[in-house]
């Protein structure tokens, strides 16, 4: 018996391991010696082999299937659960059944598309990597090595690099995908987490929670140029379609700061207060907008209301209670349904847009973060 | 291969071209850079801190001085300093006695303009400190006090207290109990004064959430056979009916030894086993993750505790203010400080702002046991007119308190 366990154990572990943790310098990397001590170099050539040919398949398959039947259209939703450490694959033409569960490094937080949808890119913060998901198989294909404990990313306007904010070290890391090195380093003030990119890719917004400040960042030059003063605890972005505004969601002042990017200062203040809560409810997370831009969607957390913001007027037009402390939102492709990730009572809200009403709530993993649709 | 070389070498170019600076500099047309020196006081032999920790040589308990605490809080400061234009930095005094803390603190007033001094002291000291500098333009932190007196009889108008009350932490347990259905309570009481305060804000939370105390028996630190009533777990927990042991002690010695050790199998509370703090390192949700790491980073071999976390907000909560009314001038840092507009990241959920009837810090209070947070109180299922935090602890009507 003490036999098997100790096999147990050996096992777990080497599952863990089999995780690609290695922060280690390469020789190579130590022949150089800039003193800089926490970039992190390529070491898995055999897993960037396969990550171009199967990139180059894609493409290929691309060009001689005009339909790519099987990552296409499908309208698949994707959750990420924190705990489970897996992503739920739901298909709202089955009724919303989880059609798969990825497994993932440890603690799947932020995603996002890229390479046209054809990949997911999934932040793992207790593996310390990214995981690459191609979106026709739904299977983990990569993984790219990041700083310790990454949450929030955003992919560079070219797709060459990953912005992923590094809340332990205080900075903003550029990570080239291609080569799955970190580039660069950018100091940013204690536990940066939202990341915003503007439209021509020139300017990176990093909130830092501590400091209650929007970090303005030239992405070319890789320093901060100039700093934003807040709400409490400025958690994430929404960059509006005419790129004059930037709305920031402050979490414990429960608002959100609406930027004016020409000037870049705070030019209106947004209050929330759903029926029959408290202001100190009110914990504004995760943001969302129509493709218009017209109608933004505000996650207030603990206050389990999403609340509809028209984005002209500034005014709250509806509340729409969901589950528990719900943080992560996304649209349909056709913006006839909202999906809403709770984080505490471990299941997606399906909002239906036209009535603005709660239809239903599908169970997912545990502590549910981020919610992607694909078209 | 070439690929990869070629990639390591683009990295360390890039890496050697851009030389991240500063994260955070002065935002050009700021005001002239304004200075915002704080104190940070304790007594040398503070006999919290004597000889504890280490018995045998080996070290159980995470007491030890928060100053670290305020560090991690000040290099935030700093940080926001140079975008609003304030220069923060700290200074720090460990006396023999209150009165040379008095010199000292004068000193600062007089000579750089110290308005917020962080006090690590013990209820006596404060309330020393408090009084002799009534008259000067200075408000204090009290970091490490649960006394329920100082938030009461004794309270003073130049005192802020971020450290929890005795009554705040008595009532999130017994939250915890009530809602357990576990009501028939045992009391366990030590020898120290502090242990009879404990048992006398027991009696009151039990009195307030309508739990009963079923018999509170003395305990000694002895060896002597003759006192065997009073030092014998399984006779003090007979004969008698229990739903839940609390111990109340402060030494450390004796509490630890309780749990298990009981006539009947029941849990244990207080002192040991369940206990309501300030901070636990386990806690790992609101951002309470990075700050440990932070503090880790600077700090002695220990990890982060109740005074330790108050430490850091005290500081915190200075800096808030000043970035907020974007002003050094005591008046004004003050006032928002004891303004509603307070919303103090207390790294456990609600936001946190001042008592005005006593100057207590609204916070949530941690129940945990020695590896994990089995609660957060307030429970839900309290509800409060104005505030939920204020289900914790002295509520307006009934403070004893007289600015």
């Amino acid at each position: 018996v003490d036999q098997a366990i100790k096999l147990a154990h050996l096992f777990n572990g080497g599952l863990k391991m089999a995780m690609p943790r290695v922060r280690a310098f390469s020789g190579t990397a130590r022949l150089f010696n800039f003193g800089v001590t926490k970039i992190a170099h390529k070491l898995r050539r055999g897993g960037d082999a396969r990550f171009w040919t199967r990139g180059l398949l894609a493409i290929t398959l691309g060009f001689l299937l005009s339909a790519e039947a099987q990552a296409k259209d499908t309208g698949y939703v994707f959750v990420s659960n924190e705990k489970t450490n897996n992503i739920a694959v739901l298909d709202p033409k089955l009724d919303y059944r989880i059609i798969q569960w990825i497994p993932t490094s440890h603690r799947p937080r932020d995603m996002k598309f890229g390479d046209d949808r054809r990949l997911l890119y999934v932040a793992c913060g207790d593996d310390d990597v990214i995981d690459v998901i191609d979106v026709a198989t739904l299977k983990v294909t990569d993984h790219i090595p990041t700083g310790p404990s990454p949450e929030m990313f955003e992919l560079s306007r070219d797709e060459k690099a990953l912005y992923v904010s590094n809340e332990e070290g205080s900075v903003v890391q550029e990570i080239s995908i291609a080569d799955k090195i970190i580039m660069r380093e950018i100091a940013t003030g204690a536990e940066p987490e939202g990341l915003a990119i503007s439209a021509d890719g020139k300017t990176l917004y990093v909130t830092s929670e501590v400091t209650d400040m929007v970090h303005v960042v030239d992405a070319e030059a890789g320093v901060v140029t100039d700093n934003i003063i807040v709400g409490t605890r400025p958690r994430r972005f929404l960059l509006l379609p005419s790129g004059k505004e930037l709305w920031v969601s402050n979490e414990l002042s429960g608002q959100v700061s609406v930027i004016d990017r020409a000037a870049n200062r705070v030019s209106t203040t947004i209050d929330f207060l759903p029926p029959g809560f408290r202001q100190v409810d009110v914990t504004p997370v995760g943001m969302t907008m129509t493709r218009d831009g017209k109608t933004a969607i505000v996650a207030l957390g603990r206050a389990n209301h999403v609340a509809f913001v028209d984005t002209m007027t500034k005014e709250v037009e509806a509340y729409v209670l969901v589950g528990s402390r719900a943080w992560g939102v996304a649209l349909s492709p056709d913006e006839k349904t909202l999906y809403v990730a709770n984080g505490l009572s471990d299941d997606l809200s399906i909002v239906d847009m036209a009535s603005r009403t709660a239809i239903r709530a599908v169970p997912v993993g545990r502590v549910p973060h981020s919610v992607l649709a694909d078209d | 291969m070439i690929k990869g070389w070629l990639a390591l070498a683009a990295a360390a170019l890039a890496v050697r071209l851009v030389i991240s600076p500063p994260a955070i500099s002065a935002a050009a047309g700021s005001p002239q850079a304004s200075a915002m020196k704080l104190g940070y006081v304790e007594l040398a032999d503070d006999p919290r801190y004597a000889n504890r920790g280490a018995h045998s040589g080996i070290v159980f308990t995470d007491l030890g001085r928060p100053y670290q605490g305020s560090q991690v809080a000040l290099e935030d400061a700093e940080a926001i300093g140079r975008v609003i234009g304030v220069d923060f930095s700290m200074e720090k005094s460990s006396a023999a006695s209150v009165d040379e803390l008095v010199q000292q603190i004068s000193d600062w007033i007089a000579k750089d303009g110290v308005r917020f001094v962080v006090a690590d002291l013990p209820a006596a000291a404060l309330t020393d400190l408090a009084r002799k500098l009534a008259d000067r333009p200075v408000m204090l932190f009290n970091i490490s006090a649960p006394e329920d007196v100082l938030r009461g009889a004794d309270c003073a108008s130049n005192v802020l207290h971020i450290y929890p009350s005795e009554a705040m932490l008595s009532d999130a347990l017994m939250q915890y109990l009530v809602a357990k259905g576990w009501l028939q309570i045992l009391a366990l009481q030590g020898p120290a004064p502090e242990d009879a305060a404990m048992v006398a804000a027991l009696q009151r939370s039990a009195k307030k959430f309508r739990a009963k105390i079923v018999g509170t028996r003395p305990f000694l630190l002895t060896n002597d056979p003759r006192n065997r009533e009073q030092t014998n777990i399984v006779l003090m927990t007979g004969d008698v009916g229990y739903d839940v042991v609390y111990v109340a002690d402060s030494s450390g010695e004796f509490g630890r030894y309780v749990p298990y050790e009981t006539k009947l199998p029941r849990p244990v509370v207080g002192s040991a086993g369940l206990v309501p703090t300030a901070w636990s390192w386990s806690w790992d949700r609101d951002a309470a993750v990075q700050l440990q790491h932070r503090y880790e980073k600077i700090s002695p071999p220990r990890r982060m505790n109740g005074a330790d976390w108050a430490a850091w907000e005290a500081v915190k909560a200075v800096t808030q203010a000043v970035m907020r009314t974007r002003s050094t001038a005591f008046d004004a840092v003050k006032a928002f400080l004891l303004s509603d507009k307070l919303t103090l990241d207390t790294v456990k959920g609600n936001p946190g702002s001042f008592r005005a009837w006593d100057h207590q810090l609204r916070a949530p209070v941690l129940l945990s046991t020695a590896d994990a947070v089995i609660e957060r109180a307030p429970l839900p299922q309290y509800l409060h007119e104005i505030n939920v935090l204020d289900t914790l602890g002295i509520d307006a009507p009934e403070t004893a308190c007289r600015f």
